[in-house]
């Protein structure tokens, strides 16, 4: 077996333990650093797939900036997860059966790898074969973001931008017009 | 936010911060020779910031980052992005195609992916300073 396979298999082994001990979690505060451990395990697994770029923002933006800002969020609203005492039946059920039809889709795609997929046979080639000549940068992946694909990027900040303007909207309001139980949280705690 | 924090923590905090803002700036410009570019370097120049603001307070880091100078780069950003379009549309290529700006299509190439990736930096930066003043703001009232 050589090193790979182990970093994978230690990697994916880690990060299952990390999302059932998430699950099991009601501290929010806890669950708000595994998951930032979450994101640099996944970021991790990037690395060893060879997608640097994917693995810098899912360390950047999961592992250190979220983790800061839920940990705001956190302060404002409280730290326990409220306990729910409806039944747990229909939750499950709904999750078994969309992983059962997810991992039925599965079924149908291309082996991991496979040469002859899809993906890699369509604009793929084309990325890898022109974009020196076409745009003269020598990382592939900028070139597909900001060149061959810059409209959708152009759609990301946009996105960016308006969760941006949402967040201000919610948050510039009065914090006693809020609802009773977000102060209830915040003075249980104070 | 505003009590003062240990001496450690301080001296710390002034060590790493500037290396962090220069980080932030290699992987601005320096995305298109190796990983990175204008979202990672967004993010980590925001995160400089924030960590200045979490030792140092709110109101000393908006001495330096004003809330008001701030709101506004968070559009500045992508007024650049989508303004480049705009340019190659007028130079005669279509929107975003970054070959009519300038005298061969290779600069062109380079000098649109160098604006827009400063624009997506600009906003991303803008956007999470400004999500962590409002958080930090909403919890001190």
């Amino acid at each position: 077996m050589d090193i790979n396979t182990i970093i994978d298999i230690s990697l994916l082994t880690l990060l299952a333990i990390t999302a059932v001990i998430l699950l099991r979690l009601h501290n929010l505060l806890a669950v708000v650093l595994l998951s930032g451990i979450y994101s640099l395990l996944t970021a991790g697994l990037f690395v060893s797939l060879d997608a640097v770029d994917v693995a810098f923002t899912e360390a950047a933006v999961g592992a250190g900036l979220t983790t800061v800002l839920l940990l705001g969020a956190i302060a404002v609203t409280g730290r326990e997860q409220s306990v729910t005492r409806h039944s747990r039946i229909l939750p499950i059920a709904v999750t078994t059966i969309t992983a059962a039809a997810l991992i039925y889709g599965t079924l149908d795609m291309p082996k991991f790898a496979d040469p002859n997929a899809p993906i890699h046979t369509h604009v793929a080639p084309r990325y890898i074969e022109k974009s020196g000549e076409e745009i003269g940068i020598p990382n592939i992946v900028t070139s597909v973001l900001a060149s061959y694909r810059g409209y959708d990027t152009l759609g990301e900040v946009t996105v960016v931008f308006t969760a941006a303007i949402g967040v201000m909207l919610l948050l510039s309001g009065s914090r006693k017009s809020k609802s009773q139980n977000v102060k209830k949280n915040v003075d249980k705690n104070e | 936010m505003s009590k003062k924090r240990s001496l450690i923590l301080r001296e710390v905090c002034n060590l790493i911060v500037p290396a962090v803002l220069l980080y932030a700036f290699y992987v601005q410009f320096h995305g298109d020779y190796g990983p990175g570019g204008g979202f990672q370097a967004g993010v980590i120049f925001a995160a400089a910031v924030i960590l200045y603001a979490l030792v140092y307070g709110r109101e000393k880091t908006q001495q330096i980052f004003p809330a008001s100078v701030v709101r506004y780069f968070i559009s500045i950003g992508l007024l650049l992005y989508a303004s480049v379009g705009v340019a190659s549309l007028f130079m005669g290529g279509n929107y975003l195609d970054y070959n009519v700006l300038s005298h061969n299509p290779i600069h062109g190439q380079h000098l649109g992916i160098f604006l827009i990736e400063l624009g997506v930096g600009i906003t991303v930066a803008a956007v999470m300073i400004m999500i962590f003043y409002m958080l930090d703001e909403y919890a001190s009232r």
